[in-house]
C-alpha cells in the first residue's frame, strides 16, 4: 500500500508537472523578405516599369514569381526606387524602413550582364557617405537584352570597391530579364 | 613565454647529452634482476602505504622479480623477506585497484623500506565487488582515458580529448564545437553519460556540443558499440560513460586546483576542486570551473568571433557504505560560443564565394568579445541515487534525474530583432531508473533493470524565426536483462536482452506548400489540428518498439592474451530533427527537411578485439563490422529559389548502410623510460543501396607517441606526438550549380571535395614538485600544432570557410593539496 502511494505521488508529479499546455502559437517570420519591387520612372513621362519577385511561402518548396512589366527604352534615364516588402504578414509589412534606418549596415549592388546596355548609379547614401543604394539612376544606351540583378547585402565591408569586394551575407538577390528596344 | 621556453627545451637537451648512456646502462642493469653472490643472510622488509593519506595497505602483493620469491603485507601494511641474497633485486609490488609499480633495491645488509602506492580503497559503486568486474561489457574492449590526460588538456573540450582513444574522431563546427565520432557515427547514435545520467542536450545537431564539463571528470570510458544494454539501447556508434572521482573511507579534505593558459586565444581557465570525505562513508564534492578565450588564430589569420566563455560548477553529496549508500549530485554547465563570423552564408552564393576565396572572407582585429552568430547553452543536472545490498540477493539502485537544457542561437539580425536568439529551445527530461545487481548464483551473474523517462520540448516562438524543432513530449520505458556465466577458468559467455517502448506527440506548424508538397495533406489529414492562412498546426503521434541483443564470448589465451567477440543487434528511433525538420537551416544555408513517415533504424554490428600484453608491449587489435538497416542520413536532393537566392535542399532519407573498419592501439616499452604508443583508426562507410560512399566518414589517421619519463628527475615527462590524417577519397559528389549574377553564368558549389592530408606535431612536458604538507605540484608545457602548419579538416564544418587552428603553446600549473 505504502509502495503504490509512492508510486502514485511519482506520477502525478511528473504528469502533473508535464501536462500538455494549449496550441503553441503560430510564428509569423518577421524578418523573411518575400518580395522585392522595383518601380523604374523614366524621364520622358512614359508608363512606369516594374520589376517585381515575390516568393510567398518564403524558403518553401514555392519558386519566386519573377515579372517585368515592360521593355526599356534605349538612350533613357530612369528614376529607379526599390521597394522591401515581408507579405506573410497582413498587412504587409515594408523592410525597406528597415533596411534604410541601418543603412551603414547594408548597401544594394547592380549586376549589369555583359551585352544589356545601361548604366545605374545610386542616389541614396548611408550617414557616412557610402552608397545605400535603394534609390538610384538608370540610363540605358543601345538596344540590348540581358539580365539585371540586384543584390542586398546585409553588413558588407564599406566603402568596397564593388560586390566581389564587399563581404557581408545576401538578404537579397534577384535576377530580371531586361529588354532594351 | 619565448624565453621560458628556450630554457626548457635547452636544459633538457643538456640533460639528455648527460644523463642518458647512464641511464640506459642503469636500466639493463636492473633488468638483469639479480646478480649472484655468496651472502644469503639477509632480510628485506618495510611497509607498503597509501601515497595519498600515508595510510598502511594490508594485503599488498610484494614480488622479487625473476624469482618465486611473494610475501603479502598484513594489516599494518608490513612485509618481511627473509634468507636474501647481496645484489640487486627489481622489486613489483602491487594491491587490488592500485597500479603495480616496480622499484629496485640494492641489498647488501638487512634493509628496510616503505613502497607508496597510488590507492583508492572502496571506490564509490564498486566497494569489493570482484576485484575484476568494473567492465560494463565483458565482451567488447572499453578503452578508457585517464585523469592525467583529463587533466593535461583542463582547457579542451570533451571531443578533443576522446581522439586519445583509436577509432574515435570528432565532428567540428568550429574549434570549440566538438561532437565525438565513434565508428564513423555521431550525435543520437552516441550516448554520453555524465555521472550514469545520460545527457539529454538536444544531440541530433552537429553544431551542438555535448554540455559536459570536463573537469567534473575523473575518468572516461568509451564502449564502441551498443553491447553495454545497461545504459542504453540505441547507442549504434558506441557510449562514452565519464565518472566522477571515487571517494575514500576515511577522515581526509583535499582538493586540486588546475591553471591553464593558452597563447591562441590568448585565453586560459581556472578550476578548483575540494572533497570531504569521513570514515562513516560521507562525502561532499565541490568543483567549479571557468574558461575564457579570445578569437583563436588559423596559422595565417585572425578567425573573428570564435572566442567562448565557459562557467560549470558541479556539487555531490552523499554516504557511501557496502551495504547502502545514496548520492545527490548537481550539476550546471553554461557556455557562450561564438560561431566564425566568414562562415555565416546566406545563400548558396555567398558559399561559393567562401569556397573559392584562397583565404578566410572576414577578418578583424583580435577581441575577447562574442557576438552573433554565436551560441549560448546551460545544462542543469540534479541526480539521487539510492542503493542496498541485501545479503545472498543483490543490490538494489533507484535513481532519479532531471535534466533541463536550454539552448539560445544568436545569428546576424535586422532592425528590432538584432538582439534577440533566432534559435530557443528548452528540453527538459525526467528520468527513474530501477536496477537490480543480482548476488544469487555463484557462476551466473545478472543485472536487471526498468526505466521510465518523460521529455518536453519548448521551442520559444517568441524568436520570430519558425521553429525547426516542434513542440513535443515523449514518453521513453525501457528494460533490460544481461548476464555472464563463467563457462570455465577461460571462457565466459555474455548475453543480454533489451527492449525500449518509446513515444512522441508534437505539435509542429508546417508550412501549407511543403505540407501539399509532400502530399501530407492526402496522409495525414487526421492530424491537422488548426489551418491557418499559410500554415497548418499538426499532432504527429508516432510510437516505436525497439529490441535490442547483445551476445558475446571471451576467452583468455593465456596470462598476457585474450580474444573477445561481440554481437549487437540496437534499434534507435528516429529523432526529433530527422522527424519534423522543415526549413532554412541558417548555420548551414542549407534548406533541411525531415520525413514523417520514417522507421527506426537497425544496427547489427560484430566486433573482435585481439589483446596482448606481455612485458613491455601491449597490443590492441580491434576489427568490426556494422550493417546499420534504415540508416537515417542526409543527402542533396534539389535547388529551391527564393528571394535570396538559391539553397540546396537536404531531405533526411533511409538506406542500408555499412561501416567496416579496424583500430589498432600497440604500446610499446623501449626501456623503463622511452616509451611509445601508436595508434590507428581505419574505416569505410558505404551507402549499399545507392553504392556510394557515406558522408563525414572519418579519414584513415595514425597518431605516434614517444616519451620520455624519469621519476628520479621530478617526475619528468617530455612527449612528442605526431597525428597524421589522411585525405577522404571516398565521399559522395554533392555539389550543385547556381546562377552568380557578376559572372552571369551557372557556377559549381564545390561543397563535397575534401582536403588535403595533413601531418600535425604536439609536444607535451611536464614535472613535478612536492612540498610539505603533502602538497603536489606540477607544472606542464605543451605546444599544439608545434610546426604552425596550415591545414584543414573534412570534419569540420568550417573547412570551407577558414582553416584550422594554429600554434598554441600552453602552460598548465596542477596542484594537489
Amino acid at each position: 500500500m505504502k509502495k503504490l502511494n509512492i508510486y502514485a505521488l511519482i506520477m502525478t508529479i511528473l504528469f502533473v508537472s508535464c501536462s500538455k499546455d494549449d496550441d503553441p502559437v503560430a510564428v509569423n517570420e518577421e524578418e523573411v523578405i518575400t518580395t522585392l519591387t522595383v518601380t523604374l520612372v523614366p524621364s520622358d513621362a512614359s508608363a512606369n516599369i516594374i520589376l517585381k519577385t515575390q516568393d510567398l511561402d518564403g524558403d518553401g518548396p514555392n519558386a519566386p514569381v519573377v515579372t517585368v512589366s515592360g521593355d526599356l527604352k534605349a538612350s533613357l534615364a530612369y528614376r529607379g526606387s526599390m521597394k522591401f516588402e515581408n507579405e506573410t504578414e497582413t498587412p504587409a509589412e515594408d523592410i525597406t524602413l528597415e533596411v534604410v534606418e541601418e543603412a551603414d549596415e547594408h548597401q544594394v549592388f547592380y549586376t549589369v550582364a555583359s551585352g544589356l546596355s545601361m548604366i545605374v548609379t545610386s542616389t541614396k547614401d548611408d550617414s557616412a557617405g557610402n552608397p545605400l543604394g535603394t534609390e538610384f539612376n538608370l540610363s540605358t544606351n543601345v538596344a540590348s537584352t540581358g539580365k539585371l540583378t540586384f543584390t542586398l547585402r546585409h553588413e558588407p565591408k564599406k566603402p568596397n570597391t564593388g560586390l566581389a569586394d564587399a563581404g557581408g551575407s545576401t538578404d537579397i538577390e534577384a535576377t530580371f530579364d531586361i529588354v532594351i528596344k | 613565454m619565448q624565453n621560458f621556453i628556450n630554457f626548457r627545451i635547452g636544459s633538457f637537451n643538456h640533460y639528455m647529452k648527460l644523463k642518458l648512456p647512464i641511464l640506459i646502462f642503469t636500466c639493463l642493469l636492473v633488468s638483469t634482476f639479480k646478480i649472484y653472490s655468496q651472502n644469503c643472510t639477509y632480510n628485506f622488509s618495510g611497509f607498503v602505504m597509501d601515497s595519498h593519506d600515508q595510510s598502511p595497505l594490508s594485503n599488498a602483493t610484494i614480488l622479487i622479480e625473476g624469482t618465486d620469491n611473494i610475501v603479502v603485507s598484513d594489516s599494518n601494511g608490513y612485509f618481511k623477506f627473509s634468507g636474501l641474497c647481496q645484489g640487486k633485486y627489481s622489486v613489483s609490488v602491487s594491491h587490488l585497484k592500485c597500479k603495480s609499480k616496480t622499484f629496485s633495491i640494492k641489498l647488501d645488509g638487512n634493509i628496510e623500506k616503505t613502497f607508496k602506492l597510488e590507492h583508492h580503497i572502496n571506490e564509490l559503486n564498486e566497494v569489493i565487488i570482484l576485484g575484476e568486474s568494473d567492465k560494463r561489457s565483458k565482451t567488447i574492449f572499453e578503452n578508457k582515458i585517464s585523469n592525467e590526460l583529463i587533466n593535461n588538456n583542463s582547457s579542451s573540450v570533451l571531443g578533443d580529448i576522446l581522439k586519445n582513444v583509436s577509432g574515435v574522431s570528432s565532428i567540428n563546427s568550429g574549434n570549440s564545437i566538438v561532437k565525438p565520432v565513434i565508428n564513423g557515427l555521431h550525435g543520437s547514435r552516441v550516448d554520453i553519460l555524465n555521472n550514469e545520467v545520460n545527457i539529454q542536450d538536444q544531440q541530433w545537431g552537429i553544431e551542438h556540443a555535448p554540455s559536459i564539463d570536463i573537469n567534473s571528470i575523473e575518468n572516461i570510458y568509451v564502449i564502441k558499440g551498443a553491447g553495454a544494454l545497461q545504459y542504453s539501447g540505441s547507442a549504434i556508434g558506441g557510449i562514452i560513460i565519464a565518472e566522477p572521482s571515487k571517494t575514500l573511507l576515511k577522515d581526509s579534505l583535499y582538493g586540486k586546483t588546475l591553471v591553464f593558459g593558452g597563447s591562441n586565444g590568448k585565453g586560459g581557465s581556472i578550476m578548483s576542486k575540494l572533497t570531504r570525505t569521513y570514515q562513516s562513508g560521507w562525502f561532499s564534492t565541490i568543483q567549479g570551473t571557468f574558461k575564457r578565450f579570445g578569437d583563436f588564430n588559423a596559422p595565417d589569420y585572425v578567425m573573428s568571433n570564435t572566442g567562448f566563455i565557459d562557467k560549470s560548477a558541479s556539487f555531490r553529496i552523499g554516504l557511501n557504505q557496502y551495504n547502502y549508500g545514496f548520492e545527490f549530485f548537481l550539476s550546471h554547465v553554461n557556455n557562450e560560443i561564438g560561431i566564425l563570423k566568414a562562415s555565416h552564408a546566406s545563400s548558396a552564393g555567398d558559399q561559393i564565394r567562401a569556397i573559392r576565396s584562397e583565404t578566410i572572407l572576414y577578418i578583424d582585429e583580435f577581441t575577447y568579445k562574442i557576438a552573433p552568430p554565436k551560441q549560448k547553452v546551460t545544462h542543469n543536472l540534479a541526480k539521487l541515487k539510492v542503493y542496498k545490498r541485501f545479503q545472498d540477493f543483490g543490490k538494489v539502485t533507484f535513481q532519479y534525474h532531471f535534466q533541463n537544457n536550454k539552448r539560445l542561437e544568436f545569428d546576424i539580425r535586422r532592425g528590432i530583432n538584432k538582439n534577440t536568439s533566432s534559435t530557443d529551445l528548452r528540453l527538459k527530461t525526467h528520468t527513474l531508473t530501477l536496477d537490480f545487481d543480482s548476488n544469487l548464483f555463484e557462476k551466473f551473474d545478472f543485472k536487471y533493470g526498468i526505466k521510465g523517462e518523460f521529455q518536453n520540448n519548448f521551442p520559444n516562438p517568441e524568436t520570430g524565426v519558425k521553429r525547426i524543432i516542434p513542440d513535443y513530449d515523449k514518453y521513453d520505458f525501457g528494460t533490460y536483462f544481461i548476464s555472464n556465466i563463467k563457462l570455465n577458468k577461460n571462457w565466459l559467455l555474455e548475453g543480454g536482452i533489451r527492449y525500449d517502448y518509446s513515444k512522441i506527440d508534437a505539435l509542429k506548424y508546417y508550412r501549407k506548400t511543403f505540407w501539399e508538397s509532400r502530399n501530407y495533406n492526402n496522409i495525414y489529414s487526421n492530424i491537422v489540428v488548426n489551418e491557418l492562412t499559410n500554415q497548418v498546426l499538426t499532432n504527429p503521434v508516432r510510437n516505436f518498439n525497439n529490441f535490442s541483443t547483445t551476445i558475446g564470448l571471451s576467452k583468455k589465451i593465456n596470462n598476457f592474451s585474450s580474444v573477445l567477440l561481440n554481437y549487437s543487434i540496437a534499434s534507435r528511433a528516429p529523432n526529433p530533427s530527422e522527424l519534423f525538420s522543415e526549413g532554412l537551416h541558417h548555420s548551414s544555408a542549407r534548406i533541411e527537411l525531415g520525413d514523417l513517415s520514417f522507421s527506426a533504424e537497425k544496427s547489427h554490428k560484430i566486433g573482435l578485439t585481439v589483446s596482448h600484453k606481455k612485458n613491455n608491449i601491449s597490443i590492441v587489435i580491434n576489427p568490426y563490422i556494422n550493417s546499420i538497416n534504415d540508416f537515417i542520413y542526409i543527402n542533396p536532393t534539389k535547388i529551391e529559389q527564393t528571394v535570396r537566392g538559391s539553397f540546396q535542399v537536404w531531405e533526411y532519407m533511409q538506406t542500408n548502410a555499412q561501416i567496416w573498419g579496424i583500430d589498432t592501439d600497440i604500446n610499446y616499452d623501449f626501456t623503463e623510460k622511452f616509451t611509445s604508443k601508436n595508434q590507428i583508426s581505419f574505416l569505410k562507410g558505404i551507402d549499399k543501396t545507392n553504392s556510394e560512399p557515406l558522408i563525414n566518414m572519418p579519414p584513415l589517421n595514425f597518431k605516434n607517441e614517444i616519451s620520455y619519463k624519469n621519476s628520479d628527475f621530478n617526475n619528468l615527462i617530455v612527449s612528442i606526438q605526431s597525428d597524421f590524417t589522411f585525405k577522404q577519397n571516398d565521399y559522395p559528389n554533392d555539389n550543385f550549380e547556381v546562377f552568380v549574377p557578376t559572372t552571369g553564368k551557372m557556377e559549381l558549389v564545390d561543397i563535397s571535395s575534401t582536403p588535403s592530408a595533413y601531418h600535425l606535431l604536439n609536444l607535451r612536458s611536464s614535472v613535478e614538485f612536492k612540498k610539505e604538507n603533502n602538497i603536489k605540484i606540477k607544472v606542464g608545457l605543451s605546444i599544439n600544432n608545434l610546426l604552425n602548419k596550415s591545414y584543414k579538416n573534412y570534419l569540420n564544418r568550417m573547412r570551407n570557410y577558414s582553416h584550422d587552428l594554429g600554434r598554441s603553446i600552453i602552460l598548465n600549473l596542477n596542484l594537489r593539496y
